[in-house]
């Protein structure tokens, strides 16, 4: 039985019967195992580099230093400590400044992994056991550029001027760039107190690594647990860098979603080619039976021939995804970890699952009809199988998407709502492609010979026409809405913003310094800015009950109940705030405990007005009643804080200020003058992080559209398999028209018309339905007015034409290079 | 009955065949009943739209009776499942048709390979190889159906009928798409092979030419069997 169906395989592949199935299962194989392998990599990247990734075996981390007594706990053990800060500043090279990622490093850093470093741009790095000397700093490569510096040169950090002896080039518990903001650069920890860079409250990451004999980690750590201090995280080996396995669960079923599209499409073009192979087996089969072979015989064998073709197919697909990872990986590249191990093995099985599974979702269906092919065919042709039921088909169809799809994305929920998109998206474009061929028709009258015979190819073949329209429909749509759209998105929110909204922020200041920045800006001739204060704070309890993130199931109020708030005082709300319930408090309400909170924040947590809240605020418990709900609106750069008290609650508790500002470009100067005289405060140019973000998404666009290049590639397997299913009959026509004097070229236009239109209507549609999720994305989601750009229909109807005209015609061309009485005296 | 005897032997009892139409039932075979012995030949004659292939049809066991019985080495075929049916084909009945019904994608050696493939006989290519020169086209063998000749393509159609070495052969018209030339050597090498083998042949014609080289002619007509 093996072996009949191996050469049963080896016969249809050599009719030609069979390629089209294998190509489309390629397409979909590749396109998951690229995936699949990528994904991979850096999965295990990030578990064989987990310890290096925290430079440790065990991290204490606080947004304030970690307390004597945890660091003696770990020396009372014998185990080896290292302190190191992190926090973001502006450095000055001469007049220019520059946002900088600043970490200061202890003795002993890093425990886990080795700095690597390099004398000059360009040159080899190597690893090395020490850190930067007092007033040394090793900088990013990149800033030297930033700033026109070399190594040498002086770079001011607060009130320190830093020479610059080493570049760093890596650094073990950096992860990769999707993380990084601005320039690393890296002093002796000894140096921070001279550098008068941190100030009260300022935003510091502070961080305790551990190093030792694994149960003495362990033993600590059970202490520490013990001692439950909210403010201090452990992070191990175990959890280590949560928001690195959370960019890459997005990354996972982001791509995982990209692929599964080509995965669908290459299904729909197996259904098709499937559908004809079943047809042109009747006969076989037929004779089969004749010949004495069971109908489970029948069954079976074919079934092993499309298992073989899986396979075949599957171990093609996983070889062209190992090649295509590797494109991933380069356009990804060390956006999340600076090496990646080599591919592995899981990805493989994955690549042949995907590849067996849409065989027998896609293909098994229509081939069950063989197996009742009545055998009296061999007598009279007219006895054909009864289809296979609908619902039978459907119902493989969604399981096996379904299955690929939840081995992709891992959650359930999203599995139904991203299966339910799908079906409406195609639902709808089903119908807009249905609307629009029957509009065709009205154009038949008008046009000539050739384009009516094209025309009234597609209005016949229907159901074909429809699919073949959705299918391109969908994949340009894609990368219509990754291209052109995406940018005609981020265009429109920037132009939504006013001209003079704020493009600086500047935080870390202390309440001694409010008067003498505002001054500054206003002898500068610059609007002078609004500075706001705020305490930081820690949620403890509702109503009196304590809480944890354990009494909530979102991540995100998991994530906000562990974060620290910044409480500000405020006379009046925000011009952008909208009181939702309760009302603004009252000047006599001066000193009272009140809090305003942002709506969606209570609602993440479950507050309610007038509910009992109280703040962990400098070790001191404090209670606040909620007397109104404000809606903020975040985009406008201004200013704006989940928590808002009255003036004068918080008068006695150390505060830290921070406003935004409007520059104009000539007046960015501003900031070096500025940071020199006041060497804590941060000032943060968001263009210029905008940018960077820019960046990094562009990485990231690229890397979706490759995957949805295989989308576009299975639209063309859905194309080819709907030509090829009614090639017979094109050759038939076009041999009965050539006999009736038509000629060549007239036929020949006949086809570009018909594959012209399909390209064109496609387009057409996925322009349409780019254009209209933009609008919802910008409406709804973003709540910015969004401007129309007639060129994404354009973009669209060029790249249907494009690609369906010329992949049409050239599929169908071979029908009109056979003599017609050829084609008549097989009919 | 002793099986080597019975080996061959096709009977048909009260067998008959109507089908539902638009306008009501139509009987298509009505009480046909006849033994043929084993290693004989007849020829089952009868204008077009006689009942000839339908009978055919249902002596083969590819399709079922409505009324009687068909029997093949005493077996009821109305006895077996469709299955069943097949298994018994496989064991003991060859095929040869009017429109040849080779496969279009496989070679002349393929088409005859096929039956003893399906009967998973050892060393299929090499009994192929060897019918296919008893018939003629030992350098034709790996040549597709397009690339015969019709003449050709039924001395396929006969090696691959005779190739599992059947107890039965059913020939429908099998020299109906023929030249009169062509068709008489073919029909030669159908009753040579069918004596060598010893093979009980049942032929489905309206050459009455043809029928006369045949042991026994039934002749039918409207559906019934009119003289034997």
């Amino acid at each position: 039985m093996l072996l009949f169906s191996w050469r049963t395989l080896w016969r249809d592949w050599r009719g030609g019967e069979l390629r089209i199935l294998a190509v489309a299962l390629v397409i979909a194989v590749t396109a998951v195992s690229a995936v699949g392998f990528f994904i991979d990599r850096v999965d295990r990247g990030i578990q064989q580099q987990a310890a290096e990734l925290i430079a440790a075996d065990l991290v204490i981390s606080s947004a304030r230093p970690v307390s004597a007594d945890t660091e003696a706990g770990a020396k009372a053990l014998g185990l080896q400590t290292a302190h190191t800060m992190q926090f973001r500043s502006v450095a000055i090279a001469g007049d220019k400044p520059q946002l900088v990622e600043v970490k200061a490093v202890s003795d002993g850093y890093p425990f886990r992994g080795k700095l690597q470093i390099a004398n000059a741009p360009f040159t080899a790095d190597q690893p090395t056991d020490e850190i930067p000397a007092s007033h040394k700093v090793w900088v990013e490569p990149r800033l030297l550029q930033m700033l026109g510096l070399e190594v040498g040169d002086v770079l001011q950090l607060g009130a320190v001027p830093f020479t610059i002896t080493q570049l760093l080039t890596y650094e073990p518990d950096r992860g990769g760039d999707m993380f990084s903001v601005a320039p690393r650069v890296m002093i002796n920890h000894a140096d921070i107190p001279e550098t008068g860079l941190i100030g009260q409250g300022a935003l510091v990451n502070y961080r305790l690594l551990i190093d030792g004999e694994q149960a003495t980690i362990d033993r600590y750590r059970r202490q520490l647990e013990n001692q439950s201090d909210d403010e201090e995280n452990i992070l191990s080996v175990r959890e280590s860098r949560p928001e690195l396995r959370v960019a890459l669960e997005r990354a996972q079923q982001f791509l995982g979603l990209a692929s599964i599209i080509s995965v669908l499409l290459a299904g729909v073009a197996v259904a098709t080619a499937a559908r004809r192979f079943a047809r042109r087996h009747f006969d076989s089969a037929a004779i089969y039976r004749c010949f004495g072979a069971t109908q489970n015989k029948i069954i079976v064998t074919f079934s092993l021939e499309m298992l073989w073709l899986a396979l075949i197919a599957s171990s093609v697909g996983v070889a062209l995804g190992l090649l295509a990872q590797a494109g991933i990986s380069q356009i990804l590249d060390k956006l999340f970890l600076t090496s990646l191990p080599a591919p592995s093995l899981p990805p493989v099985f994955m690549g042949y699952a995907t590849g067996i599974i849409l065989l027998l979702g896609f293909a098994m269906p229509p081939l069950l009809s063989l197996r009742q092919v009545p055998p009296l065919r061999v007598l009279r042709r007219d006895q054909v199988p009864v289809s296979t039921r609908g619902s039978l088909i459907y119902s493989a169809v969604f399981l096996s998407i379904g299955s690929l799809l939840y081995w992709q994305v891992r959650d359930l929920k999203m599995v139904v709502s991203v299966m339910g998109g799908m079906l409406l998206t195609i639902g709808v474009l089903s119908l807009a492609a249905y609307g629009l061929i029957h509009l065709l028709g009205h154009l038949r009258q008008r046009v000539g010979v050739a384009w009516r015979f094209g025309l009234a190819n597609i209005a016949r073949r229907r159901a074909d026409s429809v699919m073949q329209i959705v299918a391109f429909g969908l994949g340009i749509m894609v990368l219509l809405l990754l291209s052109t759209v995406r940018n005609d998105l981020l265009d429109g929110w920037q132009q939504s913003l006013p001209a003079d909204a704020p493009n600086h922020f500047m935080i870390n200041v202390q309440t001694d310094q409010v008067a003498g920045i505002q001054q500054f800006f206003q002898q500068q001739g610059v609007k002078q800015p609004t500075l706001h204060a705020m305490v930081r704070a820690r949620l403890t309890s509702i109503n009196g009950r304590k809480v944890s993130s354990d009494d909530y199931t979102s991540d995100r109020a998991k994530h906000m109940i562990t974060r620290e708030f910044n409480l500000s005082p405020a006379s009046q709300p925000q011009v952008d705030n909208i009181i939702l319930a309760g009302s603004w408090w009252q000047p006599s309400d001066q000193g009272k405990p009140l809090m305003s909170l942002e709506a969606k924040l209570a609602n993440t947590l479950a507050i309610k007005m007038n509910d009992r809240v109280s703040f962990d605020i400098n070790g001191r418990e404090r209670e606040f009643t909620i007397s109104n709900l404000r809606e903020v609106d975040w985009q406008t750069f201004n200013i704006n804080f989940f928590t808002v008290v009255p003036p004068g609650v918080l008068d006695d508790d150390p505060a830290s200020w921070v406003t935004s500002l409007y520059l104009k470009p000539e007046q960015k100067n501003l900031i070096a003058p500025l940071v020199k005289r006041y060497p804590n405060v941060t000032v943060i140019d968001v263009e210029a992080i905008m940018s960077r973000v820019r960046g990094i998404m562009d990485r990231v666009t690229l890397a979706v559209e490759f995957i949805f290049m295989f989308s576009l590639l299975a639209g063309l397997a859905v194309l080819y398999a709907a030509i090829q299913a009614s090639q017979d009959e094109r050759r038939f026509e076009s041999a009965v028209l050539r006999t009736l004097g038509a000629r060549r070229s007239i036929l020949l236009r006949g086809l570009f018309a018909e594959f012209i239109t399909l390209g064109a209507l496609s387009g057409l549609l996925a322009g349409f339905a780019a254009t209209t999720l933009a609008w919802v994305l910008a409406e709804q989601v973003f709540h910015f007015p969004y401007q129309f750009n007639p060129l994404v229909a354009v973009a669209g109807i060029t790249a249907g034409i494009a690609i369906v005209g010329i992949a049409g015609v050239l599929g169908t061309r071979s029908v009109l290079s056979q003599p017609p009485v050829e084609t008549l005296r097989r009919a | 009955m002793d099986l080597q005897q019975s080996s061959g032997f096709v009977q048909a009892i009260q067998l008959g065949k109507q089908v539902t139409t638009s306008e009501g039932p139509l009987v298509i075979l009505d009480d046909i009943n006849f033994s043929i012995a084993a290693g004989t030949s007849v020829a089952i004659l009868g204008a077009s739209g006689s009942g000839k292939t339908t009978l055919l049809g249902l002596l083969a066991g590819l399709d079922a009776s409505s009324t009687g019985q068909a029997l093949i080495n005493d077996i009821d075929l109305g006895s077996l499942d469709e299955d069943g049916r097949a298994l018994l084909r496989a064991d003991n009945v060859g095929f040869v048709f009017q429109n040849f019904q080779l496969l279009k994608g496989l070679t002349a050696l393929e088409n005859v390979m096929l039956p003893l493939e399906l009967a998973t006989a050892a060393k299929p290519a090499e009994a192929a190889r060897g019918i296919l020169s008893r018939v003629g086209l030992a350098d034709r063998m790996h040549h597709y159906p397009g690339q015969l000749s019709g003449g050709e393509q039924q001395r396929c159609a006969i090696a691959r009928a005779f190739a599992a070495s059947p107890q039965v052969l059913f020939a429908d018209e099998p020299t109906g798409n023929l030249d009169q030339a062509t068709g008489k050597r073919i029909i030669d090498l159908l009753f040579e092979l069918n004596r060598e083998q010893g093979t009980t042949l049942i032929m489905a014609t309206h050459d009455e030419e043809l029928a006369s080289q045949c042991d026994r002619r039934l002749h039918l007509q409207g559906g019934k069997l009119v003289n034997q």
